[in-house]
């Protein structure tokens, strides 16, 4: 339990970085996780195949504001090919925490917005219909 | 087949005044044994889905190990002790909701099933481009989407009636929702995000007065309170088996004798028919012509002795016990200061969603689950009511006659655990 709830993920849930919007982004994107609600918006301004600025909003439980929260650290000011390199098991080991399969789509739904994002995408590689 | 029957039922009635004795009800739940995390289980993911007694797990196997067969075709002896065990069932649930004719209740697969069998049949039969549909803000998605889809199909209006800050239907509203238009009413009898128990009463009475027939989603009334359907006076009344201690896929849809008679078949196949040829098909007589295809047998027989059951610990009984553990359990959780209760209706079953300042439904539920407590986390099929509440989703403690005072307690330190955690 102490491990799930882990000072660095409580941190990053009670002050998220990058927590905002963009005035004029490049990209814009915002999906929500229809089990339970959670919604996040990530606004990217790129530069030269790099990301310029990347803020996120939206409401959600701890795993999943820490998620968004981590993830705009790790790919703000980093190039574009770089971004789109970052898997879904990169994003588990950046949260650090064991996830079940329900908690999953909470650590993984800021990297899907990002994902869908960036590539245009309808649907998540792996996911159901 | 065990059966608790009418010598359990007086002995229950005589104990009335001495009190429910919580202690031996668990000892007929196996699961209630069980650890989560090494802690002992508290379940109050009751309005998910209710945990079985030993005798309804006993009457599935016995069947399934000693008759099983196939019913109403089959000469043997087991197709005929299980066509008799299959019709017992039906029996007992007319009993349980007081219905005039075994043949007014009708086996499908759930609550979903028998609100869409509804709209399906009687919907495609009787709604027309312009016509209006009324439901209330506090459905579960089950009794919104088939009304849905029937709209899309027909050109008819969804009318919803608004509910109040409390979690009350407001009627007056309701009553100016009633017009000419008017062919359906559709409400819940007891919400599952809310708790709040809906006066179908009045809902019915003032739809009747226009000739309006009712629906009653009743899958969250059942388990708690007496259901009768003959004194309600609705024309269907659906649930499911498995929020009443009984086997999941199995549920009733009760409907008036004359409305199930008129209606078409909802799904075609064997046994809804009473002849077959290229040329023409004579539908089988109720409720035979809802029932196509080999049903779930088992979940029949599994349904009958959770009723069984049920009666054997009495209804009245079990609304007065819960009602106790929903005053504590309110009472203890209002005490909390960071705690909002979504759902404070004057009526409410023992259920009890909320939200907690900072800390969202899903980190509770996490939380409480390392301390052996179940509850739900979400929006519980209710999108449109969490909206109408402000909020994404809540945490829903839904309880039954074999939860206890000290298992409130549990969660109340399980809560105060997760404040300090995210404070």
């Amino acid at each position: 339990m102490d491990d799930f709830y882990r000072e660095f993920i409580l941190d990053h849930y009670k002050r998220p970085r990058n927590f905002g919007t963009l005035e004029n982004p490049d990209v814009t994107h915002e999906e929500d996780n229809p089990l339970c609600g959670d919604r996040i918006r990530i606004d990217l301004c790129l530069n030269e195949d790099r990301v310029a600025d990347v803020r996120f909003t939206g409401e959600g439980c701890a795993i999943s504001t820490a998620a968004a929260s981590i993830l705009t650290e790790k790919i703000k000011g980093a190039p574009l090919e770089r971004v789109k390199a970052f898997s879904m098991e990169e994003m588990l080991e950046a949260l650090g925490v064991p996830l079940s399969p329900i908690r999953l789509k909470c650590g993984l739904l800021a990297l899907k917005v990002l994902k869908t994002g960036l590539y245009g995408l309808k649907h998540w590689p792996g996911e159901e219909e | 087949m065990t059966t608790p029957g009418s010598t359990t039922t007086a002995k229950v009635r005589k104990d009335l005044a001495a009190g429910f004795d919580v202690a031996k009800a668990r000892q007929d739940f196996p699961i209630l044994r069980e650890k989560v995390q090494g802690k002992p289980l508290v379940y109050f993911d009751n309005a998910a889905t209710s945990q079985k007694p030993q005798v309804v797990i006993d009457t599935v196997h016995e069947f399934l190990a000693t008759y099983n067969s196939n019913i109403h075709r089959g000469v043997h002896q087991l197709s005929e002790r299980g066509t008799e065990a299959y019709e017992q069932s039906r029996k007992k649930v007319q009993r349980f909701i007081n219905a005039a004719e075994s043949r007014e209740v009708i086996f499908v697969r759930g609550t979903t099933e028998a609100i869409n069998l509804v709209a399906n049949s009687y919907g495609r039969q009787h709604i027309r481009a312009g016509d209006e549909i009324v439901i209330s803000a506090m459905e579960h998605h089950s009794n919104i989407v088939p009304w849905q889809i029937l709209c899309e199909q027909t050109g008819a209006v969804l009318r919803v009636m608004p509910i109040s800050d409390a979690g009350e239907m407001l009627i007056d509203k309701y009553e100016k929702l009633l017009t000419s238009r008017t062919r359906l009413v559709a409400v819940v009898h007891v919400s599952n995000a809310l708790g709040t128990i809906n006066p179908v009463h009045e809902i019915i009475r003032l739809a009747r007065r226009q000739g309006v027939p009712v629906l009653v989603d009743g899958a969250q009334a059942v388990p708690h309170l007496k259901v009768d359907v003959h004194e309600l006076d609705c024309d269907f009344y659906a649930f499911s088996g498995h929020k009443v201690f009984g086997p999941t896929g199995i549920g009733v849809l009760y409907g008036k004798a004359e409305l199930l008679e008129a209606m078409p078949p909802y799904q075609g196949g064997g046994d809804m028919i009473k002849s077959v040829s290229f040329e023409k098909t004579v539908y089988n007589d109720l409720p035979y012509k809802f029932e196509a295809g080999t049903p779930h047998i088992a979940g029949v027989i599994g349904l009958g002795a959770a009723i069984d059951y049920v009666n054997g610990v009495g209804l009245d009984r079990i609304a007065t016990y819960e009602h106790g553990l929903l005053e504590y359990a309110t009472e203890a959780l209002s005490a909390i200061p960071s705690i909002r209760i979504i759902g404070t209706a004057e009526e409410k079953v023992s259920l009890i969603s909320f939200v907690l300042d900072g800390v969202h439904a899903h980190d509770v539920g996490t939380i409480l689950d390392h301390d052996g407590v179940a509850i739900r986390a979400g929006h519980h099929c209710t999108m449109p009511l969490m909206q109408r509440f402000g909020v994404p989703a809540t945490a829903r403690a839904s309880l039954a006659f074999y939860n206890t005072k000290e298992e409130i307690d549990v969660l109340v330190r399980a809560i105060h655990k997760a404040i300090e955690m995210f404070g």
